[in-house]
């Protein structure tokens, strides 16, 4: 058994990218390395490098952008950018929902009312690489220009997904990659995966019972495997 | 083909149905019996870690995985249809426990005329007052002869609830409008969430008759007649879409499974696809077994003395067709059964209250709430409503996560993104809340299922296409009780009311319920039903339907306990006569 495999019998992998924020944003995101082990950033640490799944850099900048103009850091609390939500992002197209892994894909693809769903065939990976291209140098403009920008987009399939996708990269568990250090479910009140309310349900009527969260790995003691980290 | 050993019994489907009929044939009998499952392997421990919304209630884990087969729906017969190519206004489950491990466990009966819906209204307003075009039925059953085995199923599942007619004698506190019950419900109420107690005090003080909801995620530990035993539910949110990581839920892994695995005459294989129902010709006329595509990916012929069919709507009307098992059923000439009363209970959102207080609806279950059925009975006079039939409000603390439910804003908002948006959102978060309606839906003739003739599956066999739309009679419905939702959650205290805008075509991207029906019905003739009331194929009499695709017509209650029920009587019917005899039931 060689010790190496030849490089001549892999792909040729295109060159990686990375996504650099600053880890003070990230409350305490789960950050894989190359071999997928998972650490977590601590507030302390300099500027990180996340290694990207599927966006290049220039397009996960552009995400993030846009994803904290939709979800935007304000006096009501943080968003998108301290969550975390490019990296949920770049890791759901990575996965099985980004590649349409479970949805019905045979032609012929046929236009029908709004009531029968999407019906196109581009998958999640495709409408952002092409939605992306209208959004070239949208990281570099202002808060301002940003929204005008998304303005002009905002009935499209690709906006209502980013939309959609921002939503659930904050709100997710965070072995997800988004909802950094649980920000998220601090801003609404959500504590996670709690195993019992059953002394609590009943007694709280009217009053916020407002429980410090728990991720599902915290709560459960398990290491759980998301699904966009499976083959 | 490779053929397999032959068995007493095959069962197509190891949902509720399914897994029910194996425990009752494999545990009372010593007949041989395989249960083929197309999904995977699951037991109730897996829940132990599932409650991440994302993989679980977004992206649909516990689903049938569309990419492999789907349904196509079009809105009438004059038009092609699409497929649908991502779930939404059902969610049909794959794998052990199909639909019974990720549902809500939301248990009521229906009404006692359902059952006979044709001849009771045609007696109470004439010939005339059903909806031009309906195809409702009577079932050929009653439901003084199904309550003994409804109370086997509250036994089974330990049901939780307040009874409100206990042999006719009516108790105040349970729902005085349903049909009688022999017993009590075998545990309490359930705890009753924030939401339900604002929704249960103003229901009450309008007059209306509201009641803990019955549930089969029950309110305290449970030993059933089998001898498997549960704990009461710890209201941690994680259910609908969930297995339940307590296993206070009732589901067919942790009421099921556990004694299937102790017979060695029962097997369950997983990842079994079955394409047809095999059967011997006119005049002998009777069912060989199934042929399958198995989880090696090879075709293998099971043949069985006894086939049942209990893989849900779809697939139970699919199989028949593919098979060439009946005549399939035609609109235009009102010949053939095999596809005919599509129907699906007409549920709707019917009025969302945003509150000032916060409303910790993280904490909750499936089915922990109050409901009122005053216009969910069989004695109400509808001849001046403008519709027939009704259906019952509720409040259910389903327990809320913050990815499906951050957003839902008062019409009043008008931001969908941005900061004055996510400021909206994040306040109403945790203040909003939703009275639901759930209604009958009457058969029509022109709402049926075929075969598409365009689109397949990845095995190259046509999709089932289903043709469905409302009808006046279920948007008269929905006009008429959104007001009085909105009346209740004005009572509740509500500082904003959106009221449901109102039905209007089919919309398959708004869940509506996994309660779809028809397509194999039951009735007292062959000339207009599939089956007989024992479940048993009119012309095959070694062929068994078992489940909602054996429904005349859509109650406005959940379907479990009564596809249950039915399994229960036909399970006695087969093990008390027809093995001595076999041949026709009924």
């Amino acid at each position: 058994m060689p010790r190496l495999r030849s490089s001549v019998t892999l792909p040729l992998m295109r060159r990686r990218h990375f996504l650099t924020l600053s880890a003070a944003t990230l409350g305490g995101v789960l950050v894989y390395s190359l071999d997928r082990k998972a650490s977590l950033l601590s507030a302390q640490q300099g500027p990180v490098r996340i290694p990207l799944r599927f966006l290049t850099e220039t397009e996960a900048l552009i995400v993030a952008a846009a994803a904290s103009r939709i979800f935007p850091s304000d006096d009501s609390g943080p968003g998108a950018r301290e969550a975390g939500v490019a990296v949920f992002i770049d890791r759901q197209l990575a996965g099985s929902y980004g590649r349409d892994r479970f949805r019905y894909t045979q032609p012929p693809f046929e236009d029908a009312p709004r009531e029968f769903g999407y019906q196109g065939r581009a998958t999640p990976r495709q409408i952002y690489r092409e939605g992306l291209k209208g959004l070239e140098g949208f990281h570099l403009l202002s808060p301002t220009a940003q929204d005008e920008a998304l303005g002009k987009i905002e009935s499209t399939l690709f906006f209502s997904l980013l939309r959609q996708n921002t939503i659930e990269g904050m709100f997710c568990d965070p072995i997800h990659g988004g909802n950094a250090g649980m920000l998220g479910w601090q801003l609404v009140g959500f504590p996670g995966p709690r195993m019992s309310n059953l002394e609590e349900i009943e007694k709280y009527y009217g009053q916020a019972f407002r429980p410090e969260p728990l991720s599902l790995r915290q709560a459960t003691g398990a290491k759980v495997r998301p699904s966009e980290d499976e083959p | 083909m490779k053929t397999l050993p032959a068995v007493d019994a095959v069962i197509v489907g190891g949902g509720w149905a399914g897994l029910l009929m194996a425990k009752e044939l494999g545990a009372r009998t010593s007949l041989s019996v395989v249960v083929l499952e197309r999904g995977p392997s699951r037991q109730s421990s897996d829940y132990a870690t599932d409650m991440d919304e994302l993989d679980y209630a977004i992206r649909l884990r516990m689903m049938q995985d569309l990419s492999s087969e789907t349904v196509t729906l079009r809105h009438d017969g004059s038009r092609s249809a699409v497929p649908l190519r991502q779930h939404g206004a059902f969610l049909p489950g794959a794998g052990v426990g199909g639909s019974g491990e990720h549902w809500n466990a939301q248990v009521p009966r229906f009404l006692p005329d359902c059952f006979e819906l044709l001849s009771k209204t045609t007696a109470r307003y004439g010939a005339n007052a059903l909806p031009e075009g309906h195809a409702v039925r009577d079932w050929g059953i009653t439901y003084a002869e199904l309550e003994p085995y409804y109370t086997r199923v509250d036994k089974l599942l330990g049901t939780s609830g307040q009874a409100g007619n206990i042999r006719g004698q009516l108790i105040d506190g349970g729902n005085i409008f349903e049909g009688w019950r022999s017993e009590p419900y075998p545990t309490p109420p359930t705890k009753v969430p924030y939401f339900a107690a604002l929704f249960r005090d103003a229901a009450k003080s309008l007059g209306y008759h509201p009641y803990p909801a019955p549930s089969a995620n029950i309110s305290r530990a449970y030993t059933n007649p089998d001898g498997i035993s549960r704990g009461g539910c710890t209201y941690c949110g994680f259910c609908g879409r969930f297995g339940c990581m307590v296993g206070a839920k009732a589901q067919p892994t942790n009421l099921l499974l556990p004694i299937i695995q102790k017979r060695k005459n029962v097997s369950l294989r997983t990842g079994a696809r079955v394409r047809r129902i095999l059967f011997e010709p006119a005049p002998k006329f009777a069912a060989r077994g199934v042929s399958y595509v198995d989880a090696r990916g090879q075709e293998v012929f099971q043949p069985a003395s006894v086939v049942f069919l209990a893989s849900w709507t779809f697939n139970n009307t699919r199989l028949l067709l593919l098979s060439g098992i009946g005549e399939p059923y035609d609109p235009a000439t009102g010949r053939g059964t095999v596809g005919s009363n599509l129907t699906h209970q007409v549920t709707l959102p019917a009025a969302t209250a945003f509150f000032d207080q916060p409303l910790n609806r993280f904490m909750g279950s499936g089915s922990a709430g109050f409901l009122f059925s005053d216009y969910d009975r069989d004695d109400l006079d509808r001849s001046s409503l403008g519709f027939l039939r009704g259906g019952y409000f509720g409040a259910r603390g389903y327990g809320f996560q913050p990815i499906g439910a951050f957003g839902v804003l008062p019409n009043s908002v008008k931001a969908t993104w941005g900061s004055d948006w996510k400021k909206a959102a994040v306040f109403f978060y945790d203040r909003t809340a939703t009275i639901g309606f759930a209604g009958e839906h009457l058969a029509y003739k022109t709402n049926l299922m075929d075969l598409d003739p365009v689109y397949k599956d990845t095995l190259g066999d046509p999709l089932l296409r289903l043709t469905l739309d409302w009808r006046d009679n279920e948007r008269r419905m929905a006009e008429f009780v959104t007001p009085i939702a909105v009346q209740v959650a004005r009572a509740m205290g509500a500082r904003e009311i959106n009221a449901f805008p109102g039905l209007r075509s089919y919309d398959a991207t708004r869940y509506n319920s996994t309660h779809v029906q028809g397509g194999t019905i039951m009735g007292d003739s062959p000339a207009h039903a599939v089956v007989s009331p024992y479940l048993q194929h009119w012309q095959l009499p070694n062929l068994f339907i078992l489940g909602g695709s054996t429904f005349p017509q859509n109650a406005s209650a959940n379907p479990t306990p009564t596809i249950l029920a039915f399994v229960y009587r036909t399970a006695d019917a087969i093990i008390d006569r027809y093995l001595k005899h076999p041949g026709p039931l009924a």
